[in-house]
């Protein structure tokens, strides 16, 4: 009987894997349409397989058929440039779940790289996003960019150049970034209005800002919190802010290490932070107007401890930051918090509480009487600022089948 | 203007029609419902005649409001109903319409848009088909010598020439859409949904053969429309172009049709928490002070969607005036700026206070 089962279900596993098939496209001849027709004829378990070569794009590509897996040769070997892109937001968009794009580079981009919309399981994986001519604000935002999805793998992705965030995940739950590179972004990761994101093990350099956990109003997904930052080196983010007027990253000071803004429960750990010339670690209030009563702008909960912290904070590049630096005995500290304490929600009768746990020290307090009242400031500077330990948020635990990609 | 080409155009198709050439039993429902599409529009037999688009039993010609603007563009509408099924009313979004409904659209240009029954080049024929599993989109190309319009899954472009209502030349790097693309706009919650027939933007007369009639109460009096409310009760999208219109209403209507189809709580910019429906009624929401969230250089260095009595100062109206991939909105279905929508929208910015 139970050899019985087995061999059935051996069956239908072989069955299963005998449907599933690899559609090879290679380069040469109208790559748009070879590609997007190979993307709209996958059916569920299909590969796509991307030959070694460069495709120069006229359009962005799309995908909205679930359970396929978008494989080139490798990033050096599949090269999708987007130069000659005539329409479309992005390079590259999915819209169906479980979907694994690897292996592969994308070039100049004219809108944001790659993004998922959607998407529950969506993996990126040993990816390259670049914009060739370097940091410009006319290059696209965003290079890797999961947005309104759930389940999210970003490992071993390089992101070169993006006006906005290098990897950007907006609206999301349940999200790994680890063993990545951003380079030359105006943010080199961003994690916004999203719940359970683990950030660990990536290299952050030459960025205006290194890595950013910010929550914002007005946007469907409210409520951002539970992001640990653990294990990476954010080092040197040295590239003059370059984005344009309007985008929020447009405000990240230059030679900004870890920003965390809003948000609850954000715990920054086992970094080594070092060469920012703004701060290693600023914890600020969101300071903008907004119309949103559902909208905390203050960080609380917050955790900064055992970071390797180095040389940052010599030249901070906000405004009356060198009289802060100045007062402060030259540099910044290497945690910067604004202070800001006192939010009540409409219909609350007392402040929602703050807590810290600030033990990389020196800790500099603003003492902001609201957000973003820099003339309100009574910058004083402590050893450590600790309200006691902050329960850390547990790992983030993906499905089985993108854990082990 | 947009409705009465509509309605000419309709007229001239029965008018012009030859004597059937092709096959002329009733439309092909079992091809519609089919999972596999067929290769050429003609197996559908939506047309008695396919070339001339005789409109065949069951296949009503309807026009919008407020449309999509599609790189001018002149677009006939059709519905096809089969036999015995109806649309059932609803106050807001699209009608529902039965397994089996097929929306019908024909892009085209005639060489002087001045003169729009003359010398027209059809582009594609899409087809929106209602099957058991859902709606389906596809795209029909019309070949160079105008006699057939074959499937094109993958999206295709074509350089286009006509000479514009000003009487100036203008070249088009025209996108035909891939079956992925039609979805970004049509899409609700993830799933294919149709988008113009709402009773709003359907609420206005439309010159049939027989004569011009409201079609809310032509579909209600032929039997094409069930569980409609008396007509005081009927909502309408205001006519963008028409002066008569308060500019408000124009300019929430031309936002509604250009830009709500993906900018909505259920659309495809969900994300952005930019909702531009006509339906939307928080400020906040539909621009009014709202910064951008995904924009990136689409900001255009402003920091407010919507400035009141600014248009000068509201990424909207910067969005429009691009061409540029990753800037222009509509992401998608121009290749050009449309400068009289730019100008009713640039308008109503102005005279808000």
């Amino acid at each position: 009987m139970k050899g019985l089962l087995i061999t059935a279900a051996v069956a239908a596993l072989l069955a299963g894997q005998a449907q599933a098939k690899t559609l090879t496209v290679t380069p040469g001849g109208d790559v748009q349409e070879k590609l997007q027709t190979a993307l709209l004829d996958a059916k569920p378990g299909d590969t796509v397989m991307i030959a070694a070569g460069r495709y120069e794009l006229t359009d962005g590509l799309s995908l909205d058929v679930a359970n396929v897996t978008v494989k080139g040769a490798g990033p050096d070997a599949t090269v999708l440039s987007f130069k000659g892109q005539k329409s479309s937001g992005e390079g590259f968009l999915i819209t169906s779940n479980k979907v694994t794009v690897r292996d592969l580079s994308m070039e100049d981009s004219k809108g944001d790289g790659i993004k998922s919309k959607g998407v529950d399981q969506i993996s990126f994986v040993n990816l390259k996003v670049v914009w060739t001519g370097g940091p410009k604000s006319t290059n696209g935002a965003y290079g890797v960019y999961p947005v309104s999805s759930t389940n999210v793998l970003i490992d071993k992705v390089t992101v070169n150049g993006a006006s906005d965030a290098g990897i950007y995940v907006g609206q999301s739950k349940n999200i790994v970034v680890r063993n990545s590179t951003a380079e030359f972004n105006v943010a080199g990761i961003e994690i916004e209005n999203s719940m359970n994101a683990d950030v660990h093990d990536n290299l952050s350099t030459h960025n205006a800002g290194g890595i950013l956990v910010f929550d914002l109003p007005n946007l469907p997904q409210m409520g951002g919190h539970s992001t640990r930052v653990f294990h990476n080196k954010v080092v040197q983010n040295d590239t003059k802010n370059f984005a344009k007027k309007g985008a929020i990253v447009g405000d990240v000071p230059t030679g900004t290490g870890v920003m965390v803004m809003a948000n609850r429960d954000i715990h920054v750990f086992d970094n080594d932070i070092d060469q920012n010339q703004t701060a290693a670690v600023m914890v600020v209030s969101y300071t903008q107007n907004y119309d949103d009563l559902t909208y905390n702008p203050l960080p609380r909960d917050i955790a900064v401890h055992d970071n390797r912290i180095g040389k940052n904070g010599w030249a901070p590049q906000f405004p009356g930051g060198d009289v802060i630096a100045k007062a402060m005995g030259g540099t910044i500290p290497p945690v910067v918090w604004d202070g800001v304490t006192n939010f009540t929600p409409k219909g609350m009768t007392a402040p929602i509480a703050v807590h810290v746990h600030f033990t990389d020290g020196p800790v500099a307090n603003l003492h902001f009487a609201a957000p973003g009242n820099v003339f309100s400031a009574k910058p004083d500077v402590k050893p450590t600022l600790d309200d006691g330990p902050i329960a850390e948020p547990k790992p983030v635990v993906l499905p089985k089948a993108q854990a082990g990609l | 203007m947009r409705r009465a080409f509509a309605a000419l155009a309709a007229l001239a198709l029965l008018g012009a029609a030859p004597a059937p050439a092709q096959d002329t039993g009733g439309v092909a429902l079992k091809a519609l419902l089919s999972s596999t599409p067929a290769p050429t529009l003609a197996a559908y037999r939506l047309f008695t005649d396919d070339v001339a688009q005789h409109a065949n039993t069951g296949v009503t010609p309807y026009a919008l409001n407020t449309p999509l603007f599609s790189d001018y563009a002149e677009k006939s509408r059709f519905l096809y109903l089969p036999p015995g099924k109806h649309a059932a009313y609803r106050p807001e979004g699209a009608v529902e319409l039965p397994v089996g409904a097929t929306l019908i659209k024909t892009f085209a240009y005639p060489a002087d848009l001045r003169r729009p029954a003359e010398a027209v080049r059809r582009i594609e024929t899409r087809l929106l088909i209602h099957r058991r599993s859902g709606w389906v989109a596809l795209t029909y190309v019309w070949n160079d010598e105008q006699t057939q319009a074959v499937l094109k899954r993958a999206g295709k472009r074509l350089d286009v020439s006509f000479t514009d209502a000003h009487g100036q030349a203008r070249q088009v790097d025209y996108h035909v859409p891939n079956q992925n693309q039609c979805k970004e706009c049509h899409s609700l919650s993830g799933r294919i949904a149709p988008i113009g027939v709402k009773a709003r933007n359907l609420n206005g007369v439309f010159a049939y053969a027989e004569g011009p009639e409201n079609q809310l109460a032509h579909w209600t009096r032929t039997g094409m429309l069930m569980g409609a409310p008396t007509p005081d009760k009927w909502p309408r999208t205001a006519v963008w172009d028409d002066p008569a219109e308060p500019l408000a209403a124009r300019g929430r209507a031309y936002l509604d049709g250009n830009c709500g189809h993906c900018h909505n709580p259920k659309g495809t910019a969900s994300n952005t928490g930019l909702f531009l429906n006509l339906e939307e009624a928080r400020p906040a929401r539909y621009g009014i002070g709202k910064r951008p969230v995904a924009a990136g250089k689409g900001s255009g260095d402003l920091e407010t969607d919507l400035v009141p009595g600014r248009p000068d100062a509201s990424i909207i109206a910067f969005r429009m005036a691009s061409t540029e991939p990753g800037v222009m909105m509509p992401e998608l279905g121009r290749s050009i700026v449309h400068d009289e929508g730019l100008a009713v929208v640039r308008d109503y910015i102005a005279r808000m206070h």
